[in-house]
């Protein structure tokens, strides 16, 4: 009977604490999620409006609202061919870094060769060293070698910022991964090339699924490497392209809103379809780290 | 004959390794020209005085780090990287540290705050600093405020608050801080939040069934077990924040005052402004001393607290 008593009571108590927890958390977490979303939304909101009532109209969803500004960013603000760039850009980066990286991570798990511990802790004590301002040397050798201005001199530049991380994530994948279907390629008569094409690269879908994804978005993202490196503005990505066209339109809100809308949205409509995938590789790394 | 099968063997031996080698000689390749040669150059130039230009490069000893040490400016910059750093541990890790113990129940849209908490930090900087800048705006025009913030504070009554956010030196680095910790706490609280679900729940059937309040068992329980992960936090977000400068260089530009220089825009200006190459790389190798010498005695505090 003790128990019972001693059972039920805290129960009812913690059914009425409960709720009120439950409403303040709740309440406490779509503040956040509201300031998290409305600054988003005021972007795309002040994108639809013209360039004489965005500044006097403040109502959240504004009478008369119209899509010229994306045509107009898109075609005589440069827009259009920001995001081409981009596109290039990030296409090409990521491919090489998954071509590169995962070759690399393979031999460093599975084959042996001299040096191999050596080559392997260079690529780690990269990512243990802040070198803030490397941009600087960076930019001589660029200049040296003939590679500004050149989309092959990003791609190469940006090839290398994501190197480290993927050979990292790359070789502890390789090293979890059972050495049986291996050897049944090597059976069947496949080389270590065949072994890397034909066995571990699809084993490794979901590792390279990470490496994709936190490229693409790093990739997309970046500014100083191609502020430094590119001032043709043919070759321009989207993130340089925002802050020259800012530099020159400086009053045309709605055009400016436009144009971060462009470069915003492809980010967000990969994130929330790749979701999973981010949040799992994140929260990985945190419990690695 | 064991002689030449000897040789054989070690031709073969070398031939397998160079062709094992060649899996990471592309990336071998590509980094050592652009992170290891840079890496040498930044510290040889820091020695130099070159205009980035000119052939010309002048040995100069250790003038550009005498210089250094006394650039008012320098050390204003590394003061105001270091008000952002103290903005982003207090503020921005404490929301996602509550965020996270929030989120960490049985709650309903668990997945939903997961997925909005994470939207800012996949923005560009640039994207992030430009919207904010927008909010921020201070013009005024027909009699109301242009920019939402500041509209806002007029039509709600607190005409005192209405600033000119970022050009005012008292607010703008503040601002900044700010908006930074508004880009970052999703990365704070999604790696909170993992390293909380590893906790074994059986250890809070424990503490509760010993009489531990949540109060108790928060101290008790959460914090021990979590603080492997809140270094880990503490130490990403002190590299992270100490950094930032694209955001800045988005929400207020660049050169024209100094209440919002930090290092690596002092390093961005020195190198395209006036054109002293030796001198930036100087401060990036002086910061990157400072930061290196964080991040270890992070490191040496985290090993002593698995010891114990």
């Amino acid at each position: 009977m003790n128990k019972k008593q001693a059972d039920s009571i805290p129960i009812n108590q913690y059914q009425v604490t409960g709720f009120f927890k439950g409403f303040l958390i709740h309440t406490f977490l779509l503040i956040v999620t509201l300031t998290c979303l409305f600054p988003l939304f005021w972007m795309v909101r002040s994108s639809l409006m013209t360039n004489q009532t965005v500044f006097v109209d403040k109502s959240l969803f504004p009478p008369d609202i119209h899509f010229y500004n994306y045509i107009q960013a898109w075609t005589e603000g440069n827009f259009g061919m920001y995001f081409l760039n981009s596109v290039i850009y990030t296409s090409c980066v990521v491919f090489g870094i998954v071509l590169v990286s995962s070759l690399a991570a393979y031999a460093f798990s599975r084959l042996q060769f001299p040096g191999k511990n050596f080559f392997f802790y260079m690529f780690v004590a990269a990512m243990m060293i802040p070198l803030p301002g490397s941009f600087v040397p960076l930019y001589k050798l660029m200049n040296d070698l003939g590679l500004i201005n050149t989309r092959i001199g990003y791609i190469l530049c940006m090839i290398n910022v994501g190197l480290s991380l993927s050979i990292l994530l790359l070789k502890t994948f390789f090293d979890k991964m059972p050495p049986d279907l291996e050897d049944a390629a090597r059976m069947d008569g496949c080389g270590r090339l065949g072994i890397w094409w034909n066995v571990a690269l699809p084993l490794a879908r979901p590792a390279i699924a990470v490496i994709v994804i936190f490229n693409s978005l790093n990739v997309w993202n970046e500014y100083i490497l191609a502020t430094l490196l590119l001032n043709d503005k043919n070759l321009m990505p989207l993130q340089r392209g925002l802050m020259v066209f800012q530099g020159s339109h400086s009053v045309d809100y709605p055009l400016l809103m436009a144009g971060l809308t462009i470069a915003a949205l492809p980010i967000i409509l990969i994130y929330l379809l790749m979701q999973k995938h981010i949040i799992k590789g994140l929260s990985s790394g945190a419990i690695v780290g | 004959m064991s002689e030449a099968n000897e040789k054989s063997f070690k031709f073969f031996q070398l031939k397998n390794n160079l062709i094992n080698f060649s899996f990471v000689l592309p990336a071998v390749i590509i980094f050592s020209v652009f992170y290891i040669y840079p890496f040498f150059e930044i510290f040889r130039l820091s020695f130099y005085s070159w205009n980035g230009i000119s052939p010309i490069e002048r040995f100069v000893g250790w003038q550009n780090f005498i210089e250094l040490a006394h650039d008012d400016v320098w050390w204003k910059s590394m003061g105001n990287a270091a008000y952002i750093t103290l903005i982003a541990l207090t503020f921005q890790n404490a929301l996602a540290f509550a965020l996270a113990l929030a989120c960490d129940r049985e709650i309903r849209m668990k997945r939903f705050y997961r997925v909005v908490f994470f939207i800012p930090p996949v923005l560009s900087e640039i994207v992030v600093g430009l919207i904010w800048q927008w909010i921020l705006y201070s013009g005024f025009q027909d009699g109301q405020h242009i920019g939402l913030l500041n509209y806002y504070l007029d039509r709600i009554g607190l005409h005192h608050l209405v600033h000119n956010w970022l050009s005012n030196p008292d607010t703008a680095l503040t601002c900044i801080a700010v908006v930074h910790s508004w880009k970052g706490f999703g990365w704070g609280f999604i790696m909170l939040l993992a390293g909380l679900q590893t906790i074994d729940r059986q250890l809070y059937e424990a503490a509760k069934v010993d009489g531990a309040g949540s109060w108790r068992t928060f101290w008790n329980v959460t914090i021990p077990m979590m603080v492997p992960v809140i270094l880990v936090v503490i130490v990403l977000t002190v590299l992270g924040s100490m950094q930032v400068f694209v955001l800045i260089l988005s929400m207020v530009g660049q050169g024209l005052v100094y209440h919002t220089e930090v290092p690596v825009t002092r390093i961005l200006s020195a190198m395209t402004g006036t054109n002293r190459f030796g001198y930036a790389c100087a401060m990036g190798v002086t910061f990157g001393m400072v930061l290196i010498m964080i991040s270890l005695s992070f490191k040496l505090l985290s090993n002593k607290v698995k010891q114990v």
